[in-house]
């Protein structure tokens, strides 16, 4: 079984940071939010509800297909595994995520990849960030699977 | 400081639209915050110049754990009040620490004025001088809208600005942080009228990568520190009902100021407790970046503004303990809707809420008592009369005669030239907070650094101790302000000073790279504190000049009533406190020595051993 990281109800997200926090400093290795693969921002001002921007785990991965040079590689229950030492900095993978997820380390230009580890979520303090269990022969999100 | 040993500072000159950064190893043993940024004020302050020259700086720290650890979220501003004519020094949440940290700035002091309005874009190495004309005149709230269009850095920046009462130099504006926090108290939102500038926005997109070596021992500490934030109960006051669940304590225990403290209690208190709050109006909590508690509580305030077709509007204001009891029981103010109608206002003006609130309580009592006409007022003012109140704070934000210009001074200003000094509630010329407790909460105002219940906690102390022992009561409270001077050069939210006891801030600095023994903590806290005395001196302060209003002793408290006699035997016991800690001094290196330092060391008693 596989877990994937899944948005709850950003209504009940009190904007702390603490996920991203975690994601950098427990799997990233930097002091800043901004190397973290998930991205928690204000609607448009804090009167608004919280948005948080994660990889959506697609089952075919536009970024993994935009690859030329096999850095992304599809996992089977959805989203990629990122191999830093094929990465040329390229950029494409960036262009083809369809909702514009990605987004670049600004010291290393690489890609910053969700490994659907479950750090974010553990820091959560309202459980609005989850960890869905998914059966890798099972289809993904793509395909209508429970949320 | 993340990764290097020196204070980053962005000095911002707004006149001639030049800035530079300035790699300082000289001020890294402050560690940051308030020890930073007292000397930063010592060396760009004109203590010969008015507060509100364009020359004067204004300063904004963060500290060496600021956005890395948990509830470190606070940043500190330091300025020339033009409330009190001395020390300026107010904190605000929100998110311009982290903006700041991840900008690659620990300081930044702006000086000078700009010819035009202005607003200020701020990334790392960069600053940009915005054109805000259109600006002028516009309220925090909607300035807030237009800037979160027009700069950059969503997500990873703090917009700071100011709304009217700012740009009409009035004494107690405040910046707004972030549209829910404030640097509130003393002035600061004058300092940038002053200065035509309307707004600060920083926004940082650098990366501090965790040196390896530091990797597991970070990782662990700071596991440790959330784990106590959020798995204990050291927190959870301000959490669930937040600091309004101080409205019915205080009530019960004949402590909340009420009708400009002609009471102790409000009849009303149940009304707009936290309780009641809580249960009809809370909408949703939020946090400042770093904290996971949320202490943030928001109001849903409904309007009806079309009687005939039901035609209703809503809007969010936060809501703490401090601004229900400025503008609910100070001003005798008997409902929610009133309340958050009198917040709205505030906040939008951008007046510092208690400071408005008791000024407010003061004028209403001048009122009654022929002090002030109607006619010059434009309206009259009573207790519980809102439409009276919104009158005058407007008229306070954009004066118009000589009266509202007087008002725009603060409550000590107006009743130094028109009376009713006895019953202007203001300690060292600062409004008082929401504490009738006793002489700690008095005390503790009037001799705390900045003028604020938060320099030192005499109000906790009055709820936990009595007054048998007087000289330990009056210790106790100053060795919190020493302690304070620590935290505050950490910047930390003081929500969390349970939680970061001595030991654990050692171990947080060294897991980042900073050897700090406790002892050399608690020094550091003196030198800090002595640094900030001997700038208040230099800008006047005497402590033996502080004024007690008489109204403290007719109305009585937790403790029944207080005399006159004990509280000074107070202040000077406390004065005596000071005064050894500046003796310890062995050099007082780069500090000139004013005429106020001179007059307190040869006051000095007993200054024991010098080491």
């Amino acid at each position: 079984m596989a877990r994937l990281l899944r948005v709850g109800d950003l209504g009940k997200c009190i904007g702390c940071y603490n996920c991203m926090f975690a994601c950098a400093r427990e799997v990233m290795g930097s002091y800043s939010p901004l190397t973290a693969a998930i991205r928690i921002r204000t609607g448009g001002g804090y009167h608004s509800k919280m948005a948080a921007d994660v990889c959506r785990a697609c089952r075919e991965p536009a970024c993994a297909a935009a690859c030329e040079e096999g850095a992304l590689r599809p996992r089977k229950a959805g989203g990629v595994r990122f191999v830093s030492g094929q990465c040329t900095r390229c950029g494409k993978c960036g262009e083809a995520c369809p909702i514009k997820y990605l987004e670049f380390n600004p010291v290393t230009g690489q890609p910053i990849v969700c490994r659907h580890c479950g750090v974010c979520a553990n820091y959560c303090p309202h459980g609005v960030l989850t960890m869905e269990e998914v059966n890798n022969a099972q289809p993904g999100i793509h395909q209508g699977a429970a949320r | 400081m993340l990764n290097r040993e020196y204070i980053r500072v962005l000095h911002v000159d707004l006149g001639e639209q030049k800035w530079k950064v300035a790699e300082r190893e000289d001020l890294y043993r402050y560690l940051g915050g308030v020890g930073v940024g007292i000397r930063l004020l010592d060396e760009n302050v004109f203590y010969n110049l008015d507060p509100l020259d364009p020359a004067q700086p204004i300063i904004f720290c963060v500290g060496p754990l600021s956005s890395v650890y948990p509830v470190m979220t606070k940043s500190v501003c330091l300025f020339r009040s033009p409330l009190t004519g001395e020390l300026g020094e107010s904190y605000a949440g929100g998110r311009l620490a982290m903006a700041m940290v991840y900008a690659g700035y620990d300081a930044i002091v702006l000086t000078g004025e700009s010819d035009v309005p202005v607003y200020l874009d701020i990334g790392p190495d960069q600053v940009e001088f915005r054109n805000a004309e259109p600006l002028w005149g516009v309220g925090s709230g909607e300035t807030g809208r237009y800037l979160r269009e027009l700069a950059p850095g969503r997500g990873f920046r703090s917009i700071v600005r100011i709304g009217p009462a700012g740009e009409n130099l009035v004494h107690f504006a405040n910046l707004n942080v972030d549209t829910f926090r404030h640097f509130g108290r003393l002035g600061s939102g004058a300092v940038f009228g002053s200065k035509n500038l309307k707004a600060m926005v920083v926004y940082g997109n650098l990366d501090h990568p965790i040196p390896n070596a530091r990797l597991r021992d970070y990782r662990r500490t700071y596991q440790e520190v959330h784990k106590k934030v959020t798995e204990t109960e050291l927190m959870e006051k301000y959490h669930n009902l937040g600091t309004p669940v101080n409205i019915m304590r205080l009530n019960e225990m004949n402590a909340l100021p009420t009708r400009n403290l002609q009471q102790a209690t409000f009849e009303k208190a149940r009304e707009i407790s936290g309780e009641a709050f809580a249960d009809e109006r809370l909408t949703r909590k939020l946090s400042c970046v770093g904290c996971p508690i949320g202490c943030i509580h928001m109001a849903s305030h409904r309007k009806l503004f079309g009687p005939k077709s039901h035609d209703y509007e809503t809007s969010i204001l936060a809501y703490d303990h401090e601004l229900i009891f400025a503008l609910g029981s100070f001003l005798g103010t008997a409902d929610k809707d009133q309340f958050l109608t009198l917040l709205e206002e505030v906040e939008d003006m951008g007046f510092d809420v208690m400071s408005v609130g008791v000024l407010l309580g003061w004028l209403t009592e001048a009122f009654a008592n022929g002090l002030v006409g109607e006619k010059e007022l434009g309206t009259r003012v009573e207790f519980g009369f809102t439409e009276g109140y919104l009158k005058v704070m407007r008229g306070i934000a954009h004066p118009e005669n000589e009266l509202y210009r007087l008002l725009g001074k603060g409550t000590e200003a107006a009743a130094e030239q028109l009376g009713g000094l006895d019953y202007a509630m203001t300690l060292g010329r600062t409004e008082m907070t929401g504490y009738h407790t006793g002489y700690g909460a008095a005390l503790g105002q009037a001799v705390g650094a900045r003028h604020s219940h938060l320099d030192n906690a005499g109000y906790s102390f009055d709820q936990s101790r009595d007054y048998d022992d007087i000289p330990g009561f009056v210790s106790a409270i100053f060795e919190e302000e020493l302690n304070r001077c620590v935290t505050n050069c950490l910047v930390m939210c003081l929500f969390a000073r349970a939680v970061y006891e001595f030991p654990i801030i050692v171990r947080a600095l060294k897991s980042v790279g900073i050897e700090k023994s406790e002892e050399e903590l608690r020094e550091l806290g003196r030198e800090v504190y002595r640094n900030k005395i001997r700038v208040k001196q230099k800008m006047g302060f005497d402590f033996k000049k502080l004024r007690f209003p008489k109204r403290f002793f007719e109305t009585e408290c937790l403790h029944g009533r207080l005399n006159e006699e004990t509280m000074q035997r107070m202040l000077e016991l406390y004065i005596q406190e000071v005064e050894q800690v500046m003796a310890e001094d062995k050099g007082a290196r780069s500090f000139a020595a004013g005429p106020g330092e001179q007059h307190l060391r040869g006051k000095t008693s007993s200054p024991g051993p010098l080491h």
